[in-house]
């Protein structure tokens, strides 16, 4: 069902944790739908030089949340606010159709955690991130 | 050596080596069409009969009662789509049924429902048990049939069915029960218990997959859910699966002799493991802990999500399952763990675990050593835990 990259990033997942001097934290998803996600980030002069992440739900959730920490950590702020859904499957090299949607949740929990801090620096987020759908709007297939 | 363990027996069980050989023959030399007039055939034919009393046997009823078919769910979807159309010529349209049956009977009552039927789901309270008296008061005039599973396949909850049967035999309504999980573990008698139709599948019991039967008491009338030839005495078409028949005789015949000793045993596994993993913080058993299957542990652990937890299960050589909407392959989770009041997020992290002859207490011991530290670290990198902790610090 999954393959050998999202195993690995599910049994040896990359930046578990918390950040205590993180200046940017967003969390999406919830428990309702069975996965939520945490991003911790640390950016110094525009570049974010440490990362963490905290998830709840399957093994495609703690993955794509464990391999999107790698693809951000030591980029400039621009670079992370282009990463892609698209991008985390490919770099898992696939995910099984109905769980698309844990990679959204991924690129989310990045922007929720960029737009938090910008909010800290006292600057308006949504010109840069957008809007966030932070609950159980980013995916159309949800009921709830 | 890698340790494997095999405790999914609710999904399906592995083929008993007694039954196999007994359905050799006829999956290789005895090739005969039971139907056809030569003597070659004749083999295939006593073959199938004797079969049929080995399934009689084992429930209390006739051979002539016993029709053999694909699986469960054809049985399911036989005895009620069966009923309901011969029932609208009675002038009834109302069907009593349950919140947690599986989908093989859910979704047979929902297609008539959108046909125009009354469907009834009752509810089966926290332990997992349906109420005879709010089944009896749910009751009727237009009411022509009761489907109540027998015992439950996730929870393994135990239902009151002779008490059923009763309530059904006297209100004149027919009863039909899914025993898909209860043949072989539970003792059942048809004729005490008042059962009018009975759903049961071969490879539930350590028999083949592909074959199952369905009890009809003489004189109930379902209509034919497949029509073609004379087979099973024109009310269930298609050439014989002889080898299948032969096959669920065989390990019905078997898990009847051997139910008391092996239940015995499964009990001891289940009662160990659901003791050892409830002294695990936020864990609770699904389901009356009495009333349930022998080899059936139903658990939640908060704070974690159940293919996760499935996942790391397998990496230990340990296969079982979960109710969590990853898992159920819908967004939901089980019906099952919701309809006995289990909240979205606590039904995600639910586990079952299902055992049978071939498991040990070493097995039991083993999970019970290795789920805890897996439990753990994935409460370690959880959202949601951190948040039970931090609101049971405020309360």
């Amino acid at each position: 069902m999954y393959t050998q990259q999202v195993m690995d990033h599910f049994e040896n997942p990359r930046n578990v944790g918390e950040l205590q001097d993180a200046n940017g934290v967003g969390e999406v998803g919830n428990a309702k739908c069975g996965d939520i996600m945490k991003m911790f980030l640390k950016i110094e002069n525009g570049i974010i030089v440490d990362v963490r992440f905290k998830t709840y739900g399957c093994a495609s959730a703690i993955a794509t949340s464990s391999i999107a920490t790698e693809m951000i950590k030591g980029q400039p702020i621009e670079d992370a606010l282009k990463l892609s859904n698209k991008a985390v499957v490919e770099a898992l090299g696939g995910l099984p159709p109905h769980k698309i949607h844990c990679s959204v949740l991924a690129e989310q929990a990045i922007k929720k955690a960029l737009a938090d801090y910008y909010t800290r620096q006292g600057v308006d987020p949504t010109p840069f991130v957008g809007k966030i759908d932070c609950d159980c709007d980013h995916c159309d297939s949800c009921a709830h | 050596m890698d340790r494997f363990i095999y405790a999914d027996n609710s999904a399906t069980t592995k083929l008993d080596g007694d039954v196999l050989n007994a359905m050799m023959p006829y999956l290789t030399t005895e090739y005969g069409n039971a139907s056809s007039l030569y003597s070659f055939a004749s083999q295939s034919k006593i073959a199938i009969e004797n079969a049929r009393e080995q399934v009689a046997k084992a429930i209390g009823a006739l051979p002539r009662e016993i029709y053999f078919t694909a699986g469960g769910s054809e049985s399911d979807n036989w005895a009620i789509k069966g009923i309901a159309k011969r029932m609208l010529k009675d002038g009834k349209n109302h069907i009593i049924s349950t919140k947690f049956e599986h989908h093989a009977v859910l979704h047979t009552l929902d297609a008539l429902k959108k046909e125009g039927f009354e469907i009834t789901l009752l509810d089966v309270h926290s332990d997992g048990i349906v109420r005879v008296d709010e089944l009896k008061a749910a009751i009727k005039d237009t009411t022509g049939l009761v489907t109540v599973m027998y015992a439950n396949n996730e929870i393994g909850t135990i239902q009151p069915v002779a008490e059923i049967g009763k309530v059904c035999r006297e209100a004149g309504v027919v009863f039909h029960t899914d025993a898909v999980q209860a043949v072989g573990n539970v003792a059942i008698d048809v004729e005490t218990q008042c059962i009018d139709m009975l759903s049961m599948s071969g490879h539930k019991f350590h028999g083949p997959k592909g074959i199952g039967a369905l009890y009809i008491r003489r004189g109930v009338l379902p209509a034919n859910l497949i029509d073609g030839g004379a087979q099973e005495k024109g009310r269930r078409a298609g050439t014989e699966n002889t080898a299948g028949i032969v096959g669920i005789g065989a390990a019905i015949e078997k898990a009847v002799a051997t139910m008391d000793a092996r239940n015995e045993k499964s009990k001891q596994i289940r009662d160990y493991i659901m003791n050892e993993c409830l002294k695990i913080e936020r864990s609770r058993v699904n389901g009356d802990r009495v009333n349930r299957l022998p080899g059936n542990v139903n658990m939640c652990f908060e704070g974690v999500e159940g293919e996760s937890l499935l996942l790391m299960l397998d990496a230990k050589g340990i296969c079982a399952s979960s109710g969590s909407a990853c898992t159920s392959g819908s967004l939901d989770p089980s019906h099952v763990l919701l309809s006995i009041g289990l909240k979205h997020e606590v039904a995600h992290g639910s586990l079952r675990l299902s055992f049978s002859d071939e498991n040990t207490m070493e097995d039991a011991e083993y999970i019970c050593s290795v789920l805890p530290p897996i439990i753990d670290r994935l409460r370690a990198m959880s959202p949601l835990w951190d948040r039970i902790m931090a609101e049971e610090k405020e309360n």
